[in-house]
Order: structure tokens, then C-alpha cells, then sequence
């Protein structure tokens, strides 16, 4: 099957992984992938359980390192060894379990390990007042109105704590924004939401990755698709070369091919 | 109700969805509200039952809080600790280990006081940062990693002590500790000379060579204030802070976005150790022996100081101030029992009850804080 690079004249590669392969012990997660993710479109990547998804993504936002094969940012060689540093190459993910701490504000949420201070020499401080204020703003940009931003994560909906994970996601991701599964555990309108947020993260010109098993939110809103199946890139396709059916007899067929 | 509604609408634009709330109910929710009305409450009952026995003399204010203080240091540390997610029952053996670490270097290597004080200290900084680093490789519950370094501490206290003097207690010459330019800093008092004029005055009671009976503030209570103050700011006002309530709120989540988890479990885990340590140069210091027995218990001391505190088992959730108050009701009953005359054994039934409803009550409010029905 078609393991070629495929892209669209105009588009150049933000992130690149080069034949990147994930051993867990003996086990095989992934094999040779390659991926590439573009500034202001919509990456999908899909595939059936086991697939490899998780750990592609976890490879992405630097929770792994890759066995093998390496990882390009703006053409240029980079090693990830934590979250942290992800984060400081603009790479920011919006994680299936959202990675908030429900007894905490949601200020504080919102710039868990990325902090504003306020230097108070010779001390740095933690700047509330910031934190609350763009975390307040941030939400509201996405349609969220909340009442405080010293409100308990814990005190809120299902829906606005995902709104929160994403709305933090698109304020720190200056190059790749990931999203990891977001519409898995929600309803037909709240998914609705979420896919018009993926679709503002690309207007904001980043790099969107969407992982999902779900070919219809994909085909909605992606601009390019891979395929994954045990381990392995199964398939390749830009939006021209893709139309619905395709795209879910693929997923499909990679289902009876496992 | 007033007051409130002006704070509100100052900051932002008032939502009218805010809900009221009044300055009681903000209270209620604060982590350290269940130990600050215990202490009052413990206050009020030692002063009805033992007001007059002089409990609330200078001498037995000094002596309580001096408990309290000691006791404090420690929980302090534990607190951050269990807020960070983690406990360390090896503080009361780090305490034996620590003394010794001062007591055998100065009365048998002849090292000055201030050295054996700076080794204490680097061996605790060792020693806690092997916790930390065996609790993150192995994975395993700090509560079983530290268990075995209660026994290894403990074991090594006794077993050294007597290797190297032939027995299990040391004591130190008391002019060598007098002499020394640190060892005020640990086991010394404040305030001597106003404690001097107010016995003068004749508003504190004195001997009858007219040195007053509580002659000064130990140093411990002095530590125990500055070590409230510096890890509430820590806590509530500084990054580092925000991680220790983060890792212990919901690690994996603190790790995926970007808090270095094992730093702040490291540093967290040092510290414990290092307030053991301070904790036994005071003691150490301030009655000039070493006993390879001390500290035991101490850390469940410090873990119920914490709980009564408001913090939370789990993690995530808690105050120091909350602990301070713990450590408070904590050192009042114990020597307030003593004072009313009630046999000393009712203690720890006293302690176990308050754990029980402490426990309890932290529940009730983690629900309330998460939303959890």
C-alpha cells in the first residue's frame, strides 16, 4: 500500500517523524512510521484499538521516546524526552483523560507547569490575577463563560472541563496542537463543539493532529489521513484523494485485517 | 454580605451567577477551618477544667508550645509531603539518626558543634533524596519504601551508636554547646532579657534568685513560625507550590503537562528528612544528649498534625497553617491533661477520637470541594 509521503503542493512539513518505531520489551508498538503534520490543516490519524494510536501520540508530546528513527520540527532534528519539553517546542496536547486535577482552580489548572510569575526581587511569585484573567478569557474565546476561574475543576460539567483541556491546549501550542481522542466519551452535540474547536485550532494556523476511531468526525474536518493498523502505516491519503466511503471501508478493512 | 459583593465586583464584571457567598461559608471551606475551631474549642476546654493549675502561666504557655512547636517543625514537612501525594514514616527514625549524627561526631571525633550540625544535615539531604529517588524508580507506595527505612534508620542509630561508644545514649558537655557560634540558632532562646524585666515587673513568676521560671522563647518555636509562614507562601503564592498540589492532586495529568513530578518529589522527601533533622538538633542541642531512641512514633504524630489539619490522605488538598493548628491541639492536650490532673494514659484516646472526626470531616469537605455526590 501507499507508505510515500503524500502532501499538497502548497504545504510544508511543521513536524516530521522519520521511520520512528516503539519497542515496548519484545513487544512491537509501532514499526516504521512516518508522519508528517502541517502547519494549518488537520492531520487525522486513525485506527481500530491497538492500532498504535497512543503511542504515536505519546511519541508526539514526549511522553515516550522513539526506539528508533527520529523526529523533525521545522525541518530540524529534535529529541523530546518529557511533556515539558514538548511543551517548550509549542507542542501541546489535549489529552483522552483531559490532565486536569479536579481539587484545583481552574486558574491553576490552566497553567499547571507552565506558570506566570511575578518577580518580587528577589522572589518569583505566582501570578494569580494573570492566571485567572487569561484562563477566564481563554474560555470565554471558545464559548465557555465560566463564573471563576477559582472555581474547583472538580465543580464542573463533563463538557467544560474538556473545554478548559482545549482551551489550555490552544493558548501553550505555538506549532502542533494534538488532540487525543476528544470526541470518544461525548454526545452527537458536544462532539459538534469539539470539532468546530479543532477546526478554529487550524484557523489559528497550527499544526492539528486528531486521533480518533471514529471516520465520520475525521472525514469532517481533516485535511489529511493515516491509516494505522498493528503497529504499521497502513495508508496515506490527502483530502482530494479520500472521500467518506474510502475512509470508512479503510477503517473497516484495517478492523478485518487484524 | 455587603463587604462581599464590593470584593466581587471590583475584580471583573459581576456574573450573576455567582452565588452569595457568605464570609462564614468561604471560611468553612478553607482546609484549616476544622483545626483552627478545634483548637479554640481545646482552648476553651483546658481554661474552664484547668485555668487555675497555671497551665496558663508564661512558663506553662512556654511549655506547651514548645511541644507544639517541636512536634510542628516536623509536620510542617509532612504536610507538604502528603499534599505532594506521598508520606515518609521514616521521619521519627530519621530524628534518632540525626541526633546521632551530631552527638557521636562531637563528643567522640571532637568536631565543633556547627560541623556535626552542617553533617547532620548533608545525611539528611542523602537520605531523603534515597527515598525519593526509591519511590520513583520502584514505583512502589512510599508508605512501604519509607517503612523500610524506618527500620534500616532505626536499626543503624542503635547498631552504630553502640559499635562506636558502647552504648545507646550519648551526652554532650554543655559548655562545648554553650561555646559554639551555632548552636543558638537551634537550641537557644529569645526574648531572655524581656522575659527577665517582665519577672522584674513582677507580671511573670520567678524564682526566688529572682530568674524568672520561663526565661525566654526556645529557638523551636521561633523555627516552627518561620517554617509556616515561608511553606504557606511556598504553597499558595509560588510555582513549586502549584506543582506540590498538582502532583498529588492527579500525577499522570501533573507529568503530561510539563510539572517535573520527580523534582518536586525529590526536594519534597529532602525536606522531610531535613525538618527531622532540625527538629533533632533542637532537641539535641537544647538538653545536650542523644538518645538512638528518640523520634519514635513522630512521624504518625505528624501525619495525624497534618490530617487534623485539613489535609487530605490522598493528597492534593491541604494547608500547613492547617497543620500548625494540628501540632497546636496536638501539644495543648498533651500537656493540658497532665495539668487537670486526669490520668495521661486518656491521651491517646483523646488523639485517636479527634483523627477519627478529623478524617471525617476532610471527606465531607474533598466532596464538597470536587462536587462528588
Amino acid at each position: 500500500m501507499d507508505k510515500k509521503k503524500v502532501r499538497d503542493v502548497n504545504d510544508n512539513s511543521d513536524m516530521e517523524l522519520d521511520k520512528v518505531s516503539r519497542f515496548f520489551g519484545t513487544v512491537i508498538a509501532l514499526k516504521d512510521i512516518t508522519f508528517e503534520v502541517f502547519r494549518g490543516k488537520i492531520t487525522c490519524l486513525l485506527g481500530d484499538n491497538g492500532a498504535g494510536k497512543s503511542t504515536l501520540i505519546k511519541i508526539l508530546s514526549g511522553v515516550h521516546k522513539p526506539s528508533e528513527g527520529d523526529m523533525l520540527i521545522n525541518g530540524e532534528k529534535v529529541i523530546l524526552d518529557s511533556p515539558r519539553s514538548a511543551l517548550d517546542q509549542g507542542i501541546a496536547t489535549v489529552y483522552q483523560d483531559l490532565a486536569l486535577v479536579p481539587l484545583m482552580s481552574i486558574g491553576r489548572n490552566f497553567f499547571m507547569g507552565r506558570e506566570p510569575v511575578k518577580k518580587i526581587w528577589p522572589f518569583r511569585f505566582y501570578n494569580k490575577d494573570f492566571a485567572n484573567r487569561v484562563a477566564k478569557e481563554e474560555m470565554a474565546k471558545i464559548g465557555i463563560n465560566i463564573r471563576s476561574a477559582e472555581q474547583a475543576v472538580g465543580t464542573l460539567s463533563g463538557g467544560e472541563r474538556q473545554s478548559l483541556a482545549i482551551a489550555r491546549a490552544i493558548y501553550f501550542a505555538k506549532n502542533i496542537l494534538i488532540f487525543d481522542e476528544p470526541t470518544a466519551a461525548l454526545g452527537v452535540k458536544q462532539s459538534g463543539i469539539v470539532l468546530k474547536l479543532i477546526k478554529h485550532a487550524k484557523e489559528k494556523n497550527l499544526g492539528v493532529v486528531f486521533i480518533t476511531h471514529n471516520s465520520y468526525h475525521a472525514y469532517e474536518v481533516g485535511d489529511y489521513f493515516y491509516i494505522l493498523n498493528r503497529g504499521r502505516t497502513v495508508g496515506n491519503y490527502t483530502r482530494k484523494d479520500m472521500n467518506r466511503e474510502k475512509l470508512f471501508n479503510l477503517m473497516a478493512g484495517s478492523k478485518m485485517a487484524s | 454580605m455587603k463587604e462581599d459583593n464590593k470584593v466581587v465586583s471590583k475584580g471583573n464584571q459581576k456574573d450573576e451567577r455567582i452565588k452569595k457567598i457568605s464570609f462564614f461559608r468561604s471560611l468553612l471551606s478553607r482546609p484549616e477551618f476544622g483545626a483552627l475551631s478545634g483548637a479554640i474549642l481545646v482552648f476553651i476546654f483546658f481554661g474552664f477544667i484547668a485555668g487555675k493549675s497555671g497551665m496558663f502561666s508564661a512558663l506553662g504557655i512556654v511549655n506547651f508550645l514548645e511541644v507544639s512547636a517541636q512536634l510542628g517543625i516536623i509536620a510542617v514537612a509532612a504536610c507538604l509531603l502528603m499534599i505532594g501525594g506521598e508520606f515518609d514514616l521514616s521521619v521519627g527514625s530519621m530524628i534518632g539518626f540525626a541526633g546521632i549524627c551530631i552527638a557521636i561526631p562531637v563528643t567522640i571525633w571532637g568536631w565543633p558543634v556547627w560541623l556535626a550540625i552542617v553533617f547532620a544535615f548533608s545525611v539528611a539531604v542523602c537520605v531523603g533524596y534515597v527515598n525519593g529517588v526509591l519511590v520513583i524508580t520502584t514505583k512502589l507506595p512510599s508508605f512501604v519504601v519509607t517503612l523500610a527505612m524506618l527500620f534500616i534508620l532505626r536499626g543503624l542509630a542503635i547498631s552504630l551508636t553502640r559499635l562506636i561508644t558502647g552504648r545507646t545514649q550519648i551526652y554532650i558537655d554543655r559548655t562545648v554547646v554553650e561555646a559554639d557560634p551555632l548552636a543558638w540558632l537551634f537550641g537557644g532562646k529569645v526574648l531572655v532579657g524581656f522575659f527577665q524585666w517582665l519577672a522584674d515587673q513582677g507580671i511573670i513568676a520567678a524564682r526566688q534568685d529572682g530568674i524568672p521560671l520561663a526565661d525566654g522563647i526556645p529557638m523551636s518555636i521561633l523555627w516552627w513560625i518561620v517554617l509556616v509562614v515561608i511553606s504557606t507562601v511556598l504553597l499558595v503564592r509560588t510555582k513549586f507550590g502549584n506543582w506540590i498540589f498538582a502532583v498529588g492532586g492527579f500525577q499522570k495529568g501533573a507529568y503530561n503537562v510539563g510539572v517535573p513530578v520527580n523534582r518536586v518529589k525529590i526536594i519534597l522527601f529532602i525536606f522531610t528528612a531535613c525538618s527531622a533533622t532540625l527538629f533533632a538538633i533542637i532537641q539535641v542541642l537544647s538538653s545536650a544528649s542523644a538518645d538512638t531512641l528518640r523520634g519514635s512514633l513522630k512521624e504518625f504524630e505528624a501525619i495525624i498534625a497534618s490530617v487534623i489539619g485539613g489535609t487530605l490522605l490522598t493528597g492534593g488538598y491541604g494547608s500547613t497553617i492547617g497543620s500548625a493548628f494540628g501540632a497546636l491541639i496536638f501539644g495543648t492536650v498533651q500537656l493540658g491533661i497532665f495539668y487537670t490532673g486526669i490520668d495521661t494514659d486518656w491521651f491517646k484516646v483523646f488523639l485517636g477520637v479527634m483523627v477519627l472526626i478529623a478524617v471525617i470531616f476532610n471527606n465531607f469537605l474533598r466532596r464538597k470541594a470536587t462536587g462528588e455526590k
